[in-house]
């Protein structure tokens, strides 16, 4: 069959892509579009590490099909830091070295994101299941959860 | 080269209508939290994929007579989020919301964990307890069957050719009635139903049950309905008597496996421990 024309739009920008259907979402963002900053772990909706939110809602990249994007709003991992300035979230995991292998990290970033958009003032226990669809082998979650809710502390702060 | 066909139809008339002229394998696409998986591992080739996101009447919850009709592919989230459906039936949403991580739970509906029929999908037991049904288009127009009657066997349903669940719908909820959902995993988060126990329960003024519901996951091939249970609770103010009433007959009914999730005895007590855990949540919902 031949490949689908997708019209959609990737952190803010209007991006067209070709793409077959059995092609993820996933496969398209790395593969096609050479947005590689979203990570394939599992590819089965278990990790966490191909997160990216579509209109805003949080889901797997392994999960969707490329051709469900069209028309929809994507954000991924790439674009998260403002140019240079790193996302709060981004500049408070480097501080509290809440990452090591870093494979589950965009995942994590875009999952928090999403937390704290919704909830700006979460619990342990409210962070913790909300993550918990994140799976991360090196830092034991602590220093994620620790990072997660001292920027949205601070992010209160400021606003 | 393996290329399967995709469509995504605007109305339920054209996606049936896709569905019924499909050559070879055909299958509806909603939140694909089961469908991708099953698709990457070459356990399923459809030639024919029919997203169902684009038809509107689908997308949404609506007030129904004082019920609710919950579209075919309307997330868990989106359930969540609904404040009357939340309100009225707590088991059914609290069902919903266990599927999966907050991920999932982006794209996961009640029709597809309806349709996929694993023995132990969570939102089933909870729909069943709350008498919910099933609309089903297809060639030959619309028919309302209960929920329970959609799954025959795990991972086959009722569901003829050119067939498809466009809703589950859930009845006004009478008044001084209950519902609670509770599963057994062994971890907290993140696991598969090693059972699962929804009860349904109306009070009386006096606080005593003349009408209840009591259903089963994960410990059958389909969802168990266990009138028997219900039995033990209807004229019971939810006394010890009627507890162990509802144990015995709860875990008389179980015709569980044996699997790594657990053994055929320990499903059978965790069962009967369940139901009684998620009728005491359900009596103290309906107002005892």
């Amino acid at each position: 069959m031949a490949k689908h024309h997708i019209s959609t739009t990737i952190n803010g920008e209007p991006v067209e892509f070709l793409c077959s259907t059995e092609q993820t979402m996933l496969d398209v963002l790395r593969d096609e579009l050479h947005l590689t900053g979203t990570k394939e772990g599992c590819a089965t909706g278990d990790c966490g590490a191909c997160s990216i939110t579509v209109d805003d809602r949080l889901v797997c990249s392994c999960l969707m099909l490329g051709v469900e994007a069209e028309g929809h709003a994507v954000q991924t991992i790439e674009g998260m830091a403002d140019g240079d300035q790193l996302h709060p979230l981004q500049q408070k995991f480097l501080e509290y070295a809440a990452l090591q292998c870093g494979i589950c990290t965009p995942g994590f970033l875009i999952a928090s994101r999403a937390l704290l958009e919704r909830n700006p003032d979460p619990t342990e226990e409210e962070a913790r299941y909300w993550l918990a669809g994140n799976l991360c082998r090196c830092t034991g979650y602590d220093k994620i959860i620790r990072a997660v809710l001292d920027t949205a502390a601070d992010m209160r702060g400021a606003s | 080269m393996y290329a399967p066909s995709f469509a995504a139809p605007t109305t339920v008339a054209e996606a049936v209508q896709l569905l019924a002229n499909a050559s070879g394998v055909a299958r509806v696409l909603a939140g694909g939290t089961d469908l991708l998986v099953q698709l990457r591992s070459g356990m399923l080739k459809p030639d024919l994929i029919v997203d169902t996101k684009r038809i509107p009447e689908l997308r949404t919850i609506t007030t129904e007579g004082g019920g609710y009709r919950i579209g075919a592919s309307v997330s868990g989230a989106e359930a969540n989020e609904h404040a009357g459906l939340s309100k009225d039936w707590p088991g059914v949403v609290e069902a919903v919301e266990l599927i999966g991580s907050t991920q999932i739970q982006g794209r996961a509906s009640f029709v597809g964990n309806l349709c996929n029929a694993s023995p132990a999908a969570d939102s089933v037991p909870a729909l069943v307890a709350a008498g919910a049904t099933a609309v089903i288009a297809g060639p030959n127009g619309e028919r309302e069957v209960p929920v329970e009657d959609v799954p025959t066997a795990p991972g086959r349903t009722s569901l003829a050719k050119g067939e498809m669940v466009v809703a589950v719908k859930l009845p006004p909820k009478p008044a001084r009635t209950g519902d609670a959902y509770l599963r057994f995993i062994p971890r907290t988060e993140m696991d598969i139903a090693v059972v699962g126990a929804g009860v349904c329960v109306t009070l009386d003024g006096s606080g005593k049950c003349t009408a209840a519901k009591v259903s089963l996951g994960a410990v059958a091939p389909t969802v168990l309905i266990v009138p028997d249970a219900a039995a033990a609770l209807v004229g019971s103010k939810l006394d010890d008597a009627a507890l162990a009433a509802l144990d015995a007959a709860a875990r008389a009914a179980c015709k569980p496996i044996s699997d790594k999730r657990g053994t055929i005895e320990y499903r059978t007590k965790v069962a009967g421990v369940l139901a009684r855990r998620a009728a005491a949540t359900a009596f103290k919902r309906a107002g005892a």
